[in-house]
C-alpha cells in the first residue's frame, strides 16, 4: 500500500510514524453509554426504525453479558461509560465530492501515505476512508457502480441500500453473539459495505482505511460484505491511530458472505498504535470477524498482519455451509515489547467436502506474548471434510512467550484434521552467518523473520505485499543487538 | 594485509588458541592443516567475528587497522569472507535474494551503487556459469536441504559475487567429488590476484593441487607448529602428523 510504503522508508529507530494527531474539529456523542447515546448515533445517521431498534436490542443484550476472560491477555479493566462512543469530523454533511472535503482531512490521509484524489490514487485500488466513526471519502465509486459493484460506507448503504443490509446485517454475527460484537451492534457508527453482482469479478482491489484521530474515542465499525453466485471482490483494510497515553478502545464487526461458487479475499494490514516501549498506550483491538460460506463451492480467504495494537484479540473464522467450499485463514501475528495478541480462527465444517487451510505465523519480541487459538469443528454433516492446520511461533530473546491453544472437535468420522505446530527461535549460528556476508544485525533479523513468514505474506496482494514485509520488520525493530 | 601477533583464544573459558603468529600478504594463498580439534575453525571465527569466541592475548592488524575491534558485519563489508565448514540453513529466505542483500550491503560500504534485481542477476548468471552451479538450486532457501557438496558451492558462489579482500575458506574442499573441487579450485583462483588474499583451511593435499599455496602451516593444539612450502602438504599426506612428532589433538587432550 502507498501508505505504508511511503511510511516505512522515512521510519527509523522502531518510531511509530503515524502517531500524529490531526487539528480536526469533532462533533461527539455524550461521553458514556446508554440509551440514549444509542439513540443519538441514529439520529445522527438518520436511520431507519428497524435498525434503531436493532441497535436497542444489541445495548440491552450488552448490559447482561461478562466481558470474555478465557483469552491470554492482561489489561486493566475497561470503564465502558468513560468512552466517547461517537466523535465525527465537523464539516457538516458528509461531502458530496472529494473537493468538498476539509483540506486538513485530506493532508491528514496523505500524511498517511494515501491521496484520496481520485487522480493520484494507486490505480487499481479503491479506497473508502473512514476518520473516527464516519466514512470521509470513497474513491472510484462511480466507476464500480457502473460494473454493478457498491462500495460505499456503512451508512449510505443503509440510506440508499436498506433492502440488502437488512437482510444481512447481524446475519453472519448475530447482535447477541459476544461481548465485542454486541457492544459494536448497538453503537457502531460507520465502515464500509460491499456488494458484487452475479458472475463479475470486480477489477479493482477494495480497500478501507481506518484512522482513530479523537481523544478517549471508541471505533466500532462494522463491514459487510456479500459477494452474489460466481462473484469475486479481493479486499484489503488498513489501520493506524495516533500515539497517546490512554488506551483506546476498537471493537469492530466483519461479515462476509460468499454465494454458490464466489469467493472474496479479505486481506487485514493492522497497524494501530502499539503503546510505547514501556507498554503504555495503545490500542485495544477487540474484533470479531466472520465469513459464511452458503454456497456451494464457494470461499473465503482471510490473510492478516497483524503488527500493532497494544493488545489484539481476534478470530477471523470461516462457516463452511455450503458443500465443497472453502476456508482459509492466512496469518501474520508479531509483538513486541508489551504487545499481546491472541488470536487465531474458528472453522466450522458444515457442508460435505469442505476444505479449511489455516496458516498462523507468530513473532515475539522483548515482553510480548503471543497466543494462537484456533477451532476446528467437523459437524455430524460434513463428510469427507478436511482441514489443515500450521502454527509456527518464532522467538526474538528469552522473555518473550509464544502459545498454542488448538482445539479439534470431530463428530464426522470421514472428516481429516491435521495439525502441526513448531516453536522456533532465530539461533545464533544464522543470525553470525548473515553479518558475516554483510548484513547488519537487524537486516539479517528481519531477512529470518521474512523467510519464516513468507508464506503467509505471498497471500496478500502483490502491491501490499513487500510493504507487509516491511512493516513487519519495523515492528521489531530494536528487539536485537 | 593479515597480521597475527601472539594470539591467544579462549571460548567457554577454555583456551584454544594459544599463541598464534601469522602473517597473510596481499596476493598470497596459505593453507593451514592440523588435526581435529587443533583449533582450525577456532581461528576462522575469531578473524570472522563470530560471538563467543574472544581474544585473551594479542592482537590482530587487518590493513593496520585493529580488525578485532569491528563487528562482524563491518568486516566483511571491510572484505573479510568466511566459507563455513558447516553453512547454516535459513529456512524460507531464498539464496538468491539473500545474496543480493550481501551483496548490496557490501557494495553500499563501499560507495558503490546499489545493483537492481536485473543487473544483480546478470552477474549472477555469470558466475554461475563459472562455477557450474544451477540456477534452480539458488531459487530454494538458503542452504535448505542442500547436499553437502552443495552448500560448499554455494560458499564460493557467495564468495565469488562478495569479490572478498582476505577470504577465509574452512574446509570447502571437504565432502566434495572430484569435478565439485576443481570447480570449486576454479573459483579460487579467478578470486587469486595482487590485492587479495585466501586462507584455506584444510585436510587434504588434493586441494592444494589445483589451488598451490605460497605457504602451509601446521596447528596442532592451538599452535603453528611447522611451516613450509607445498611440498610440507604432500609430507603430511603421505606420513601423516605422527610423522611430524604430532600426536592427534583429541588424543592429546
Ligand atoms: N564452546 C566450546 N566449549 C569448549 N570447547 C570448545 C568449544 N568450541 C570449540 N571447542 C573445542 O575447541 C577445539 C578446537 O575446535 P575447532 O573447531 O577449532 O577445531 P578444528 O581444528 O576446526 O577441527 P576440525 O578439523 O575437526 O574441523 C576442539 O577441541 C573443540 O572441542
Ligand atoms: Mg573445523
Amino acid at each position: 500500500m502507498v501508505a505504508i510504503a511511503e511510511s516505512v522508508t522515512s521510519l527509523t529507530e522502531g518510531e511509530y510514524k503515524y502517531g500524529f494527531v490531526s487539528n480536526v474539529e469533532s462533533d461527539i456523542a455524550a461521553c458514556g453509554l446508554s440509551e440514549d447515546t444509542v439513540r443519538f448515533i441514529s439520529a445522527k445517521k438518520d436511520e431507519p426504525e428497524w435498525l434503531l431498534a436493532w441497535r436497542l436490542k444489541a445495548l440491552r443484550a450488552w448490559t447482561t453479558m461478562k466481558e470474555p476472560s478465557w483469552a491470554r491477555v492482561d489489561y486493566s479493566p475497561i470503564d465502558y461509560q468513560d468512552v466517547y462512543y461517537y466523535a465525527a469530523p465537523k464539516s457538516g454533511d458528509r461531502p458530496k465530492s472529494l473537493d468538498e472535503i476539509d483540506p486538513e482531512l485530506l493532508r491528514t490521509y496523505e500524511k498517511l501515505g494515501i491521496p484520496l484524489k481520485e487522480q493520484e490514487v494507486l490505480a487499481g485500488v479503491a479506497v473508502d476512508a473512514v476518520f473516527d466513526s464516519v466514512s470521509v471519502a470513497t474513491t472510484f465509486k462511480d466507476k464500480l457502480a457502473e460494473l454493478g459493484v457498491i462500495f460505499c460506507s456503512f451508512s449510505e448503504a443503509v440510506r440508499e441500500h436498506p433492502e440488502l443490509v437488512r437482510r444481512y446485517l447481524g446475519s453472519v454475527v448475530p447482535y447477541t453473539d459476544n461481548f465485542f460484537a454486541t457492544l459494536n451492534s448497538a453503537v457502531f457508527s460507520d465502515g464500509s459495505f460491499v456488494y458484487v453482482p452475479k458472475g463479475l469479478r470486480c477489477p479493482m482491489e477494495l480497500s478501507t482505511y481506518f484512522r482513530i484521530n479523537a481523544e478517549n474515542t471508541g471505533q466500532f465499525e462494522r463491514t459487510l460484505i456479500i459477494a452474489d453466485e460466481g462473484s469475486y471482490v479481493s479486499y484489503l483494510e488498513g489501520c493506524t491511530a495516533p500515539m497517546r497515553d490512554e488506551n483506546q478502545l476498537h471493537a469492530a464487526v466483519v461479515e462476509l458472505i460468499t454465494h454458490d461458487d464466489a469467493q472474496i479475499k479479505y486481506s487485514t494490514v493492522q497497524n494501530w498504535y502499539p503503546g510505547d516501549k514501556n507498554g503504555k498506550g495503545g490500542i485495544y483491538n477487540f474484533v470479531t470477524k466472520r465469513g459464511i460460506c452458503r454456497g456451494r463451492n464457494s470461499k473465503i480467504s482471510w490473510t492478516q498482519v497483524e503488527t500493532g495494537s497494544a493488545i489484539t484479540w481476534k478470530y477471523p473464522s470461516c462457516i463452511l455451509k455450503g458443500d465443497y467450499s472453502v476456508g482459509e485463514f492466512y496469518s501474520v501475528a508479531v509483538t513486541n515489547n508489551y504487545q499481546q495478541a491472541d488470536t487465531g480462527t474458528k472453522m466450522i465444517h458444515i457442508g460435505k467436502h469442505t476444505r479449511s487451510t489455516i496458516v498462523s505465523k507468530g513473532i515475539s519480541a522483548g515482553h510480548a506474548q503471543n497466543t494462537y487459538r484456533g477451532l476446528v469443528r467437523m459437524t455430524p454433516s460434513a463428510e469427507g471434510a478436511r482441514n489443515h492446520t500450521q502454527c509456527d511461533a518464532l522467538l526474538l530473546g528469552d522473555r518473550c512467550g509464544a502459545h498454542t491453544v488448538p482445539y479439534i472437535e470431530v463428530k464426522n468420522n470421514t472428516a481429516r484434521v491435521e495439525h502441526e505446530a513448531t516453536t522456533s527461535k532465530i539461533s545464533d549460528d544464522q543470525l553470525f552467518y548473515c553479518r558475516q556476508r554483510g548484513l547488519s544485525a537487524e537486516d539479517s533479523v528481519n531477512l529470518i523473520v521474512n523467510g519464516f513468514c513468507k508464506q503467509v505474506l505471498q497471500n496478500l496482494p502483490m502491491e501490499f505485499a513487500v510493504e507487509a514485509q516491511k512493516l513487519v520488520g519495523i515492528s521489531l525493530e530494536g528487539s536485537v543487538g | 594485509m593479515l597480521k597475527i601477533r601472539n594470539l591467544h583464544v579462549a571460548v567457554d573459558g577454555k583456551e584454544i588458541l594459544r599463541g598464534i603468529t601469522l602473517d597473510v600478504n596481499a596476493g598470497e594463498v596459505h593453507a593451514i592443516m592440523g588435526p581435529n580439534g587443533s583449533g582450525k575453525s577456532t581461528l576462522a571465527y575469531l578473524l570472522a567475528g563470530r560471538e563467543g569466541y574472544a581474544a585473551t592475548e594479542g592482537e590482530i592488524l587487518y590493513d593496520g587497522r585493529d580488525l578485532l575491534a569491528l563487528e562482524p558485519e563491518e568486516r566483511a563489508r571491510e572484505g573479510v569472507f568466511l566459507g563455513f565448514q558447516y553453512p547454516v540453513e535459513i529456512p524460507g529466505v531464498g539464496s538468491m535474494n539473500f545474496l543480493k542483500s550481501a551483496v548490496n550491503a557490501v557494495r553500499k560500504h563501499r560507495g558503490q551503487p546499489e545493483l537492481d534485481a536485473m543487473d544483480f542477476l546478470k552477474l549472477a548468471r555469470q558466475t554461475m556459469k563459472l562455477l557450474e552451479i544451477d540456477e534452480a538450486l539458488l531459487s530454494r532457501p538458503l542452504n535448505v536441504g542442500f547436499s553437502g557438496g552443495e552448500k560448499k558451492r554455494n560458499e564460493v558462489f557467495q564468495m565469488a559475487m562478495l569479490e572478498p579482500r582476505l577470504a577465509i575458506l574452512d574446509e570447502t574442499d571437504s565432502g566434495l567429488d572430484v569435478d565439485a573441487l576443481k570447480v570449486v579450485a576454479k573459483g579460487i583462483n579467478a578470486l587469486r590476484g595482487e590485492t587479495r588474499a585466501i586462507v584455506l583451511i584444510t585436510h587434504y593435499q588434493r586441494l592444494l593441487n589445483y589451488v598451490v599455496p605460497d605457504q602451509v602451516h601446521v596447528l596442532a593444539d592451538g599452535r603453528f607448529v611447522k611451516s613450509g612450502g607445498k611440498e610440507l602438504a604432500l609430507e603430511i599426506e603421505d606420513q601423516g602428523y605422527a610423522a611430524l612428532g604430532l600426536r592427534d589433538n583429541s588424543a592429546a587432550a
